[in-house]
């Protein structure tokens, strides 16, 4: 245990930091939802008549004039984008930080195993991530209260859950490209979350890039699925699942053996 | 019980040749030094010693288990001090001593505590604040504090003041006479000559030579001086010939008969044949490979 609270100790700033921008802007998207609302039928018709734009972000299935569409679209990709970010950049510094600060010595030369830095370390980035959602859930359902909003239990409960664990896809898979990397390359791990990102958004638009659905963790925080069916899109979520331990099992093996330069 | 032996360990990096068949053999409760100079190998062998490179062939033993077994039970020994190392910035130099001793789950209070009134070392500081000299020491007691039974130490003088540098020392020397084996590697030879039992130079990615100390100085090359003397002969196997004044210096690595009989050709009113210092031997090594 000693790694894994050095880990959260050392990662607090950020996640302190992260967790209230994100709030800010949620809680912000949020308490102007009542102005929005003033204006809905002009906004929505704006919003759900922009052609494949209005696709890609799935606006041409909720409307806008709910706050369940509206929290499902705007602070959606708040979330999506902001959380997939602070994953990708928990992720892929986690291994390889340690290499490009030169503490990989200090570290390895203590009696621990590789294979005990790496769990280690990839159980404080998730609980990082764990606890970061989880205070932005609380204080969005705070900015909820504020303008009398609610979505129920469930659907609160499947939405932030759907980007918590999309966020915890993204960390495992820059982490498992972290054990790989000599030095903290954190625009490779920001390139792969946007490049997951608008792959969903691509998988929106052209039927014949619908595959990608498969590969982008974003799949399954699509808020129309989740408002409409009241459920999790699974097939996607499972897939997330199996290439989240397909790229980390490799990383585990080749962190093991790798040599600390 | 050795405390260190390599056989045949070599390391490539791709077609880039680090270490190669290093043989080494280091008693435990030796003082052992390793000499070369930069880009030698020193770091590359000490790095494959603790489990951070794996080597191309060959083996390394630590206590008699294989280097790349059950790593934790093996550095669990080991006390290391990196040549270069980061640490964690933003912590306190205490913060850090506590993190190390409780990644080996050993109480190191009363001694990190001990080693930093030694060492002059402040623990309230910030490690970003920190000198050179101040790292180099955070360093030194997180490979002390917890007394293992083998010090690694790579360069471990290296941004030391001459007064600490002798504290250290003497702590390493206490160490060493309650049981515990060093291995240290420099390029400053005189800290070796003054406190190392036995020593092994390298070159190039391979062992020179390893003996003891005194015994190194003893091998077939000798300091020889002539007094007296007017120009600068020819001397078969002579090196580093000098001739300042009336004084000619040079290192001979033939036979003694056959010095003799060149001396004898030659004018000069007084001889002194000497053991050269480990500073000429160590040059006379890299001169030989040079020439191989």
């Amino acid at each position: 245990m000693t790694l894994y609270i050095h880990e959260l100790k050392r990662g607090k700033p950020a996640l302190i930091i992260w967790t209230a921008v994100l709030s800010f802007m949620l809680g912000l998207c949020i308490l102007i939802y009542p102005e929005m609302a003033a204006q809905i039928d002009e906004v929505s018709a704006i919003f759900s008549d922009m052609g494949s734009f209005s696709a890609a972000f799935g606006m041409d299935q909720l409307s806008f004039g709910e706050f369940g569409g509206y929290f499902g679209i705007e602070c959606g990709n708040t979330l999506g984008i902001g959380g997939g970010l602070f994953a990708a950049l928990l992720g892929i510094s986690a291994l390889a930080q340690e290499e490009g600060d030169r503490t990989a010595e200090f570290l390895l030369c203590h009696p621990v195993s590789r294979m005990y830095v790496f769990r280690q370390k990839l159980a404080a980035v998730l609980t990082r991530i764990l606890i970061h959602n989880l205070l932005v859930a609380v204080l969005s359902l705070g900015a909820m209260a504020v303008i009398g909003e609610s979505l129920g239990a469930k659907t609160l409960l499947l939405l932030f859950g759907s980007y918590t664990l999309m966020e915890l896809e993204i960390a495992c898979l820059t982490f498992a490209l972290s054990a790989y990397l000599r030095k903290n390359s954190l625009a490779i791990g920001l390139a792969l979350a946007m490049g997951l990102y608008f792959g969903n958004l691509l998988s929106n638009l052209v039927e014949e890039l619908k595959f990608l659905k498969y590969l982008s963790p974003y799949a399954y925080t699509d808020p129309a699925y989740i408002l409409n069916e009241g459920s999790l899109p699974w097939k996607y979520l499972l897939t997330g699942a199996v290439l989240s331990i397909i790229a980390l099992t490799p990383a585990a093996i080749h962190y093991r053996r790798k040599d600390i330069l | 019980m050795n405390a260190i032996e390599t056989k045949q360990l070599t390391k490539f990096y791709g077609c880039h040749r680090a270490i190669e068949a290093v043989d080494l053999e280091v008693a435990e409760g030796d003082f052992f030094g390793f000499i070369g100079p930069n880009g030698a190998g020193k770091s590359t062998t000490i790095r494959t010693l603790l489990g951070f490179l794996r080597p191309t062939s060959g083996e390394a033993r630590i206590f008699g288990k294989a280097v790349g077994g059950n790593q934790p039970d093996i550095l669990s020994d080991i006390g290391y001090l990196p040549s270069e190392s980061g640490y964690y910035d933003k912590m306190k130099v205490s913060e850090l001593l506590k993190l190390s001793a409780e990644l080996r789950r050993k109480d190191c209070r009363q001694e990190g505590k001990l080693l930093c009134e030694r060492l002059d070392l402040d623990p309230t500081r910030k490690i970003r604040e920190l000198s050179l000299g101040n790292r180099k020491k955070l360093g030194i007691i997180c490979a002390l504090q917890h007394k293992p039974r083998l010090y690694i130490l790579d360069e471990p003088t290296s941004g030391l003041d001459p007064l600490i540098q002798k504290e250290f020392y003497s702590i390493l020397q206490e160490r060493n006479r309650d049981g515990a084996t060093v291995f240290l590697s420099s390029h400053v030879l005189s800290e070796i000559g003054r406190y190392c039992k036995t020593a092994a130079v390298i070159s190039k990615g391979s062992i020179l030579a390893c003996d003891r100390v005194e015994k190194l100085g003893h091998r077939d090359v000798k300091r020889v001086i002539l007094r007296g003397v007017e120009k600068l002969p020819q001397i078969p196997h002579g090196r580093d010939l000098h001739l300042e004044g009336d004084t000619l210096r040079f290192l001979y690595s033939g036979d003694g008969k056959s010095l003799l009989s060149h001396l004898s050709q030659i004018n000069f009113e007084d001889l002194t044949i000497t053991d050269p210092d480990l500073e000429e031997i160590f040059l006379h090594y890299y001169a030989k490979e040079a020439e191989a």
